[in-house]
């Protein structure tokens, strides 16, 4: 895992996709991007690292790039609490800690992620630095309480052993299908919808 | 009378069917948008505050008065429409599955809300953490502007109307809508001092309306089926169908499309599985996310589930997230956690939210473990009364009332708690 | 306007202002933390909560506007009880070092904690510990006091232009700093103290030095820029412990430049204490007897041509009558005040005045500035240029150096009295343009003819009307204007002077030259107080008072008149200036017609008439556009005057303070780039 880099500058690929974003915004309010950009940021020392992170000097280079005083870009970075501003581990594992989730069992879900990943808790990067565990505030989908996100997916209807059990296979280099790990249609309830079950014919 | 399939308006809530356009127009979307538009700007808004909806991201501001606000001339300065989807109430998930599964309904309700306020552009402001979501509805929207439904000419309408999203990135403060304004001009997510109201000074200075995604998307079908039809269900003022997240202790946690006003032991009951081991088993409900107070069951027993049935009982509707909890829950650990979730998303501007959010968990914490005097909870509550309405937006007072609520309703249980504690603790030191 | 009911007292304020302006309207004192009139409203301190009439909640004052017919009532019981709650929460986290905090005395919370204040804490909970920021040698941080007003990150972003300090994390974790630990760039970081409500930034060189009630406090003028900022010396015994900025509305507000504030352990060292003579070619300890007897030998055997005096950029206005005054009695009219042979024409005042008077600017329309480092020769003045240009539809254009910030927008024009011609158009379009010209510009050979161009390209552009004069020339120093209005501008000019042109030479506070082009065989007279270079090449060394020393007059560039007030004595036997002259003069029979201060500021009033209206300009157009003499101007670039802007004057390069920064910040960029 790395330090503090001595430079950043954004790749192709970065810069392909910032000039996409740009024109969202009007003439003059390119300080707009500055939440984009830095999830570029991020992306690209993904990539680059296998840690995604945002890195000082990158702040400085978003700054430039948007016409803003550096200090407004660290703001923002330490404000918005996706934005990891230190090293983290390749999978980076954020559990649901808030009420809807701790209600369905997200105590089991933390335990079995500190088991299977090596971790001592919050905060904690495994030392094979596969894995940094987080604890997040509510992330939305409490009816497919507890959940896990790895990265950008959600992995819903959690246990003890299906969180071990995914773990596992991101272990194996492997990526499961994001969403309810108990086969659920999305938020219908278990055992399929209820409603818009196309029953009802007029 | 449970509400028809033929009258739900996310035909797609679970995304059983394709989300993309040729889907979204066998569902009956994008039908007649030119001729809605056709009907003028205050055509439509008179038909938004027939159907008597209510703005459906908590506060239950009437949409067409809102809406009404925007400036009918413009000054020079571009109007904007902001759709507010940084969804991150604890408990609520229903604009997701809107964002996931239909997204055209909500873009469609951006075109003629925005055509209605006279925006130039709209922006989706999504929670960072949906990724998988706004990745759907960017494609969502490249798709309508492939198909002429957005950008120059919408719809064929002659009018010209910009849509983008932009992703957040981990801040409950950025759903108070001046502090997404902020977040959208590329700042801390702090919330603005009001006046000036955004439909005056909003993004980037200039008239702006900020709606909820679930209030935006219900409204290309109320303008084709009309407001009198929306304003059927429910009880008057508090009209319309409306998405409930129903989770906690229930046997089967789910989203569902049900009429206002239904009984919340029938929504329970009827769409969730019942409670876990059955409705006396129930301790009691936060009936609309997180900031609305808990209701004790015997109240659960036939509150129903508007704007004011749950006001009435000192609680609210909020976002419809209904967070059940059985017998078994350690309920002062369950609104610690929440008090927990307010100090961590307080943005730090205001003295009584920046000192107090931190003070109430620290005392909450203690609680939870009876470490504490009983004159504590006095204290405590006295602490959330000296946050709530004292700072310049309404987190703090969504912060404070999760322990009001715990208060009013779980005192003895907090005292047997300390008292439990204080014995325990007695023995051991005479041990 | 609207009629606003205050606690039963009816007021009228504008429409717009906030019900804190019209509480202060009413004679009601709304208490404040984060709120200043200076700065952007935040809204976030809470304290300022008052009961509004049919709104449902208390409302903060200080972000509410007012309405027509509006009842507030700053006194309820439950505006009481609100503010008590702020104050708690405010406390909990803030440490109780009140006896070891500097601001203890003058601290706001402080102050806000005995009328709001509960006598007994009841949080029991630990409390949060913010680590201390180093922002550099000027501002020290104790960040456990902060409570995250967020006055400082404004004035730097606002006042200053130098975005640098910011809020980062949030909640109850926000902390204000500048994330990448560095210096602050700003020469206005010592206001960043004033502001602070509380002991979270306060003086570096001040800490632990005193407390407020133990000061004995001095009105006085800062001149060690041309600004002419209106502060308060507060001493203690023989001993200048720290200056302070006085509001003055039409000079520098409520703000100070660092070299002003900063400066005064200068005052300590290197001092000139008491009189020298130069006896077989070494500099020996004198009496004043024996120094007079030295200087009246010399001047006597000369005739009054051979004669010549020079005032340099500290010299108050006193005593440059009273030199003046002493030359016409030994028959001479050898005088110059331009120490820094900068071209100045004296032959009218608006051609040397910064005509358009500092308030002036803010009705400005367009701006070109040449050959001036506004930033470094004047902060506070710049600081009035941002905050023009940040109402907007402000046009700048600079002449000079590349890599100049201003702090604010400039198009750079390039480098040489050429390039004047690049902004033309911009200030035809202006209704009222303004041209700043630097004393640092006519500092060459062709600088008459570049204060020519300057003045003409104002008449061109129609900056010179009867109603708005836009001819600007902004010095340097506190005392370089007060000279130009006495005239002290004749005869033989100061290179002829220093080329062997006379025999003798008064230098009076005249540090500005190399004193290595003093012509060998020169007998030079120094009179001013501290030992610098100039003082070594001295045959006679006469100890004065330096500016916090004496009760003196000083012009700042707008030609403005102010007194500066005696806060401490001078050290030894230095003496008040003027006094000396007074003194030498009678000693050779050539008695000087005043004897007190009464008397010799009259006849400065009959000198010049910026004497007879102290504190006041005459603002006011132009009537005449008649350029001055000049010629056409080489396409020599400007080179910008102030090397280090922190060692820039006598004082300051004996000052530690300003040497610690001087190595901190370095020579600014613009001039290390040559």
């Amino acid at each position: 895992m790395s330090a503090e880099p001595e430079s950043f500058a954004f790749d192709a690929e970065s810069e392909a996709k910032i000039a996409t974003i740009l024109p969202r915004y009007p003439e003059g309010k390119q300080a707009s991007a500055v939440i984009p950009l830095l999830y570029v940021v991020q992306k690209q020392m993904g990539r680059q690292t296998g840690s995604a992170w945002v890195p000082r000097v990158a702040m400085d280079v978003v700054a430039d790039r948007l016409s803003m005083p550096p200090i407004r870009v660290y703001e923002v970075a330490t404000f918005y609490f996706m934005f990891n501003t230190k090293p983290i581990g390749r999978y980076h594992l954020q559990v649901c800690g808030t009420t809807p989730c701790w209600l369905r069992g997200s105590d089991d879900v933390l335990r079995a992620c500190k088991d299977a990943g090596a971790l001592k808790g919050y905060g904690d990067t495994s030392a094979d630095g596969l894995f940094t565990l987080t604890e997040m505030e509510c992330m939305g989908a409490c009816v497919n309480a507890p959940m896990i996100a790895v990265d950008d997916d959600y992995y819903e209807d959690l246990d003890y052993e299906s969180t071990v059990r995914l773990i596992e296979s991101l272990k194996r280099g492997e990526r499961p299908k994001p969403g309810s790990v108990i086969s659920r249609q999305t938020s219908a309830p278990e055992g399929g919808p209820q409603v818009l079950t196309g029953a009802e014919q007029e | 009378m449970a509400l028809h399939d033929r009258d739900r308006i996310f035909q797609n809530l679970y995304g059983t069917q394709p989300w993309n356009l040729a889907a979204a127009r066998m569902r009956g979307n994008w039908d007649g948008t030119a001729a809605i538009l056709a009907r003028g700007r205050d055509g439509i808004i008179e038909e938004m505050k027939a159907s008597g909806l209510r703005g459906r991201g908590g506060a239950g501001f009437p949409t067409g008065m809102k809406w009404s606000f925007m400036p009918k001339q413009s000054d020079g300065r571009p109007s904007y429409l902001v759709v507010n989807a940084d969804e991150s109430e604890p408990g609520t998930c229903k604009d997701r599955d809107i964002i996931r599964h239909d997204p055209h309904t909500l873009i469609e309700g951006c075109l003629i809300a925005g055509f209605a306020m006279g925006a130039v552009a709209g922006y989706i402001y999504i929670r960072g953490e949906y990724y998988n979501e706004s990745v759907v509805l960017e494609a969502a929207i490249a798709e309508a502007y492939e198909a002429g439904l957005l950008g120059k000419n919408a719809c064929g309408s002659g009018y010209d109307f910009e849509l983008y999203v932009h992703r957040g990135a981990g801040a409950y403060i950025c759903g108070e809508e001046t502090a997404l304004i902020e977040s959208l001009e590329g700042k801390k997510g702090m919330p603005r001092l009001k006046p000036p109201f955004p439909a005056a000074v909003g993004l980037y200075g200039c008239p702006t309306t900020v709606n909820n995604v679930e209030t935006i998307a219900v409204v290309p079908e109320i303008m084709r089926r009309g407001g009198a039809w929306f304003a059927s269900f429910g009880r008057p003022k508090n009209s319309g169908t409306k998405i409930f997240c129903i989770q906690g202790h229930v046997n089967k946690p789910c989203n569902v499309e049900a009429e206002m006003s239904i009984p919340m032991r029938e929504l329970i009951e009827r769409y969730a599985g019942g409670v876990r081991g059955g409705w006396d088993n129930l301790l009691c409900v936060i009936p609309g996310g997180s900031s609305t107070p808990l209701l004790p069951k015997h109240i659960c027993d036939d509150v129903l589930m508007d704007f004011d049935a749950l006001r009435e009982h000192r609680s609210g509707l909020g976002t419809a997230a209904v967070i059940v909890m059985d017998k078994s829950t350690d309920i002062i650990k369950a609104i610690a956690r929440l008090a927990a979730f307010y100090k961590h998303e307080s943005c730090g501007q205001c003295t009584p939210c920046r000192e107090g959010m931190g003070w109430q968990m620290r005392l909450m914490n203690r609680m939870v473990t009876g470490n504490a005097e009983i004159e504590e909870i006095d204290v405590l509550e006295n602490v959330t009364r000296r946050i709530e309405g004292h700072t310049i937006c309404a987190l703090a007072d969504g912060g404070v009332w999760p322990v009001q609520g715990l208060i009013r309703h779980f005192r003895p249980l907090m005292e047997e708690r300390i008292m439990a504690y204080k014995a325990q603790h007695t023995r051991l030191a005479a041990e | 306007m609207a009629k606003v009911t205050v606690d039963g007292i009816e007021v009228e304020v504008p429409n717009g202002a906030s019900v804190l302006q019209a509480c202060e309207a009413a004679g009601k004192e709304v208490p404040r933390f984060c709120y200043h009139e200076r700065l952007s409203v935040a809204g976030n301190c809470r304290m300022c909560l008052v009961e509004v009439e049919k709104a449902p909640k208390p409302v903060a004052s200080c972000a509410y506007p007012v309405m027509d017919g509006m009842k507030v009532f700053t006194d309820t019981a439950v505006v009481r009880q609100a503010r008590r709650n702020v104050m708690e929460f405010l406390l909990i986290n803030h440490p109780l070092d009140c006896p070891i905090c500097d601001q203890g005395g003058e601290c706001d919370l402080q102050d806000q904690a005995v009328a709001y204040g509960h006598d007994k804490s009841r949080y029991g909970e630990p409390k949060r510990a913010v680590k201390d920021k180093d922002i550099g040698p000027l501002v020290k941080t104790v960040m456990n006091r902060c409570i995250q007003c967020t006055r400082c990150v404004r004035f730097c972003a606002e006042v200053a232009g130098t975005p640098e300090l910011g809020g980062t994390n949030r909640g109850e974790n926000m902390e204000i700093g500048t994330y990448v630990e560095k210096a602050l760039t700003s020469e206005l970081s010592g206001n960043l103290i004033d502001i602070c409500p509380v002991g979270a930034l306060t003086s570096r060189p001040y800490a632990f030095v005193s407390r407020p009630w133990e000061l004995s406090k001095t009105d006085s003028i800062d001149v060690l820029d041309a600004v002419g900022a209106n502060i308060r010396v507060d001493a203690r015994g023989p001993e200048v412990l720290r200056i302070i900025p006085r509001i003055n509305e039409a000079v520098n507000e409520e703000w100070m430049a660092d070299r002003g504030r900063f400066s005064f352990d200068g005052l300590k060292r290197r001092r000139l204490d008491r009189p020298w003579v130069t006896r077989g070619g070494k500099l020996v300890a004198a009496t004043w007897p024996e120094a007079f007897a030295a200087i009246a030998a010399k001047l006597s055997a000369l005739p009054g041509e051979r004669i010549g005096a020079v005032a340099g950029a500290l010299a108050d206005a006193e005593s440059v009558l009273a030199l003046k005054d002493l030359m016409a009695a030994y028959g001479s009219t050898n005088l110059d005040c331009r120490d820094d042979f900068a071209a100045i024409d004296a032959s009218r005042p608006d051609f040397y005045r910064f005509n358009t008077t500092i308030a002036g600017i803010d009705e400005a329309d367009a701006l070109l500035i040449i050959g001036s480092d506004v930033r470094r020769e004047a902060p506070v003045l710049n600081a009035r240029i941002r905050k023009r240009w940040s109402a907007g539809k402000f046009p700048v254009g600079f002449i000079g150096p590349r890599g100049v910030d201003l702090t604010y927008p400039a198009t750079h024009l390039g480098d040489t009295p050429a390039a004047m011609a690049g902004f033309v158009e911009t200030l035809k379009a202006a209704q009222k343009p303004m041209i700043i010209l630097g004393r640092g510009a006519l500092q060459r050979a062709d600088g008459a003819a570049v204060l020519a161009a300057g003045w003409q390209l104002a008449a061109d552009v129609g900056a010179l009307t009867p109603d708005w004069h836009g001819f600007n020339l902004l010095h340097l120093f506190g005392g370089q204007v007060g000279a130009l209005e006495l005239g002290f501008v004749q005869g033989k000019p100061l290179a002829d002077m220093l080329a062997g042109g006379v025999d003798a030479l008064w230098l009076l506070n005249a540090d500005g030259f190399e004193p290595s082009r003093i012509a060998p065989g020169t007998f030079v007279i120094y009179q001013g107080h501290h030992g610098d270079a100039m003082a070594a090449r001295a045959d006679v060394i006469l100890p004065g008072a330096a500016y916090t020393e004496k009760d003196a007059t000083w012009v700042n560039t707008e030609g403005r008149a102010q007194r500066g007030r005696l806060a401490i004595f001078p050290p030894g036997e230095a003496k008040e200036d003027w006094r000396i002259l007074r003194a030498y003069s009678e000693g050779v029979g050539k008695t000087l017609p005043y004897d007190d201060t009464n008397a010799i500021r009259a006849r400065l009033a009959q000198a010049s008439p910026v004497f007879a209206r102290v504190g006041d300009v005459v603002g006011g157009g132009c009537t005449d556009t008649t350029a001055p003499a000049g010629g056409t101007p080489t396409d020599a670039p400007f080179v910008l005057p102030i090397a280090v802007y922190h060692q820039a004057d006598v004082i300051s390069r004996a000052s530690d303070t300003m040497a610690e920064c001087a190595a901190v910040y370095g020579p600014q960029p613009a001039m290390a780039a040559e």
